[in-house]
């Protein structure tokens, strides 16, 4: 059986089948979806794009170089700050989508260095108190620009933020391409889906490049590291900087997809659940991290139908869904890690030395909260 | 020509003076070793010599030009590598992920490729397992690694933190038998070590220190020798 499973792995043909098959699935992914469960839910899949494209860039930081950042969120802020304000009529800009999105990635990118800067020494809780604090700074910078000049607008958010476009081509209106039309949240799904793909090769590539390899050292022994000839503090900034550039480009398509932002979207919970993605998809496994993603979006939306399944069982309501969901949603997470400490798709560098579950658990925390260095 | 050379250095951690003031001399394609007690400075000398920390006071030369303070991440490009303490492999990568980080500053790849294979011939027992995760190897195959992880950055200078500690006395034996084949083939040594006659052994010249001074500076034949050393390091 397992034989078989290897023999077909390795075969070309086998594998470019599969890689079809993905393919088209993905591509009618939004009209299956939208025809068997409404449109309700083809947003829910733009959004789930939206949370790989942070979940990939937090595990550059996490998964690959062994940084704990609990304030994540904060570029993911930045990016869709930087939309926002540049493409609304709260300062009456309009710039244009291709200059935002590289615009986004840089200046959220800067916003990573700025945060990894001054924490080069700190590693593990101690890292971990930091960035969360620097998310909880970001986020009330966002609450409280407002006076004397309003830069934020505050609490109330900005509104009204220009539609994702190209050229004359707006992602938000229907289009009719081939006979099909195609609503705004179909073409968003499209777009986003490919600057998903976009920082999947991203980082697949890293994974397996020279800086790639320096992020792991870096995380496993940064004394070693340094003396294999790394400069440790610039490839960690690389790291903050990289990772938040993903969550900046993330935001930005955020802010136009939604079209009204406010601090409020950018909470501690948040950055928790993100985390969260990676660290039960399989941190450090592009694969873990992308089911991660998708699992954590689409579960919470799915358990909304506990009510539904409620009434239809018993004929009314026995316990509030709202509690309900997110009591079952903990406790799923517990029984992830319980039976998968190491992820759902651990990497293969994890995978392969884990004997046992205490070994699992053992190392896991070790690295999280590795206090020695 | 002297390949390193110090001079009244002085290395301070927080207000405490744990090397005070010596003077260090490693002539090219000399095997020197570096002996002492625990606590006695030898480490934080290494340490010091490779860019991992900054002397409070003195002089370090590497071929003629001042090195002092400059990080080990820029040593390393100007040929300074050095073994860490305790080995510092990167469990988590294979072992030949391993030795592609030591030749990070590199970036001719063919010749990669072939230093790696020429390092498998000088170490087989690395050959056969170079897929396998560096974590689950032995101890004395770990330190074999994190020597050969040295060699690939082609360094000219050499700088080993203890190799011998925690392995068991035969593979003690087969490292300085590595250690000084390497010697031979005229790399530049120096070797930090607890154990006072291996090191000795091995070693063109050797300096002893107690409590940061370097109280004895001779021949490594001269060394052992010497009634204080036999007595003090050698259990004579």
């Amino acid at each position: 059986m397992t034989e078989r499973w290897q023999k077909l792995r390795h075969d070309h043909r086998v594998v470019w089948l599969v890689y079809i098959a993905l393919a088209m699935l993905l591509v009618a992914l939004p009209f299956l979806t939208g025809a068997a469960l409404g449109r309700g839910w083809v947003r829910i899949l733009d959004f789930t794009l939206l949370y790989v494209m942070l979940a990939l860039g937090l595990n550059i930081v996490v998964g690959y170089a062994g940084l704990l950042d609990l304030g994540y969120i904060a570029f993911y802020a930045v990016g869709a700050y930087l939309y926002a304000l540049l493409a609304s009529p709260h300062f009456g800009l309009h710039l244009p989508f291709w200059a935002l999105l590289p615009m986004g990635a840089g200046i959220a990118g800067l916003f990573g260095i700025l945060l990894g800067a001054p924490t080069l020494r700190l590693r593990g809780d101690y890292l971990a108190i930091v960035t969360l604090g620097f998310g909880e700074i970001i986020r009330i910078f966002l609450n409280n620009l407002n006076a004397p000049i309003n830069i934020t607008n505050g609490p109330q958010g900005v509104n009204l933020i220009d539609p994702i476009a190209f050229g004359g081509f707006s992602f938000s209106q229907t289009h009719t391409f081939f006979g099909a039309s195609f609503p705004g949240i179909y073409t968003y799904y499209y777009l986003f889906l490919a600057l998903a793909l976009l920082i999947i090769f991203v980082s697949l590539r890293l994974q397996n490049s020279r800086i790639g390899r320096a992020w792991v050292a870096i995380r496993e022994d940064e004394v070693a590291a340094e003396a294999m000839g790394i400069n440790t503090r610039n490839i960690k900034l690389l790291a903050f900087a990289m990772g938040a550039s993903f969550a900046g480009i993330s935001g930005g398509l955020f802010a136009g997809f939604q079209g009204f932002i406010s601090p409020e979207s950018f909470n501690l919970f948040e950055s928790i659940i993100v985390l969260c993605m990676i660290v039960l998809g399989g941190m450090g496994n592009i694969a873990g991290v992308i089911l991660g993603a998708v699992l954590l979006t689409i579960f919470p939306e799915a358990l909304r139908y506990i009510g539904d399944l409620q009434s239809y069982l018993f004929g009314h309501i026995v316990v509030d869904a709202a509690d309900l969901r997110m009591l079952i949603f903990g406790l799923a997470l517990v029984l992830i890690m319980v039976f998968r400490p190491a992820g759902l798709l651990p990497s293969v560098r994890r995978r392969h030395e884990f004997g046992s579950d205490a070994s699992v658990l053992a190392q896991e925390q070790a690295s999280l909260y590795d206090t020695r260095r | 020509m002297s390949s390193l050379e110090a001079r009244g250095l002085e290395v301070s951690y927080g207000g405490i003076r744990a090397v005070k003031g010596i003077d260090l001399t490693v002539r090219s394609g000399e095997l020197v070793c570096l002996i002492g007690a625990n606590g006695a400075g030898k480490t934080t000398t290494l340490k010091s010599l490779c860019g991992m920390l900054a002397p409070s006071h003195g002089e370090v030369l590497y071929e003629g030009v001042p090195i002092a303070g400059r990080p080990s991440y820029e040593l390393v490009r100007r040929g300074i590598s050095m073994v860490p303490e305790g080995r510092g492999i990167f469990g988590r990568l294979t072992l030949e992920e391993n030795l592609r980080i030591g030749a990070y500053t590199r970036r001719d790849h063919a010749a990669i490729r072939a230093d790696l294979e020429r390092l498998y011939e000088l170490f087989p027992r690395l050959a056969e397992r170079r897929a396998q995760q560096a974590g689950t190897l032995s101890g004395g195959e770990q330190q074999m690694l994190a020597i050969g992880r040295a060699l690939m950055s082609r360094p000219r200078l050499l700088l080993l933190d203890e190799p011998s500690m925690g392995l068991a006395p035969m593979l003690v034996q087969k490292i300085f038998e590595t250690i000084r084949r390497i010697a031979e083939e005229g790399m530049t040594l120096l070797l930090v070590e607890q154990n006072a006659r291996l090191a000795l052994e091995v070693s063109h010249r050797g300096y002893v220190m107690e409590s940061g001074n370097i109280v004895l500076a001779d021949s490594a034949k001269a060394l052992l020798k010497d009634p204080k050393v036999q007595h003090a390091y050698l259990g004579g």
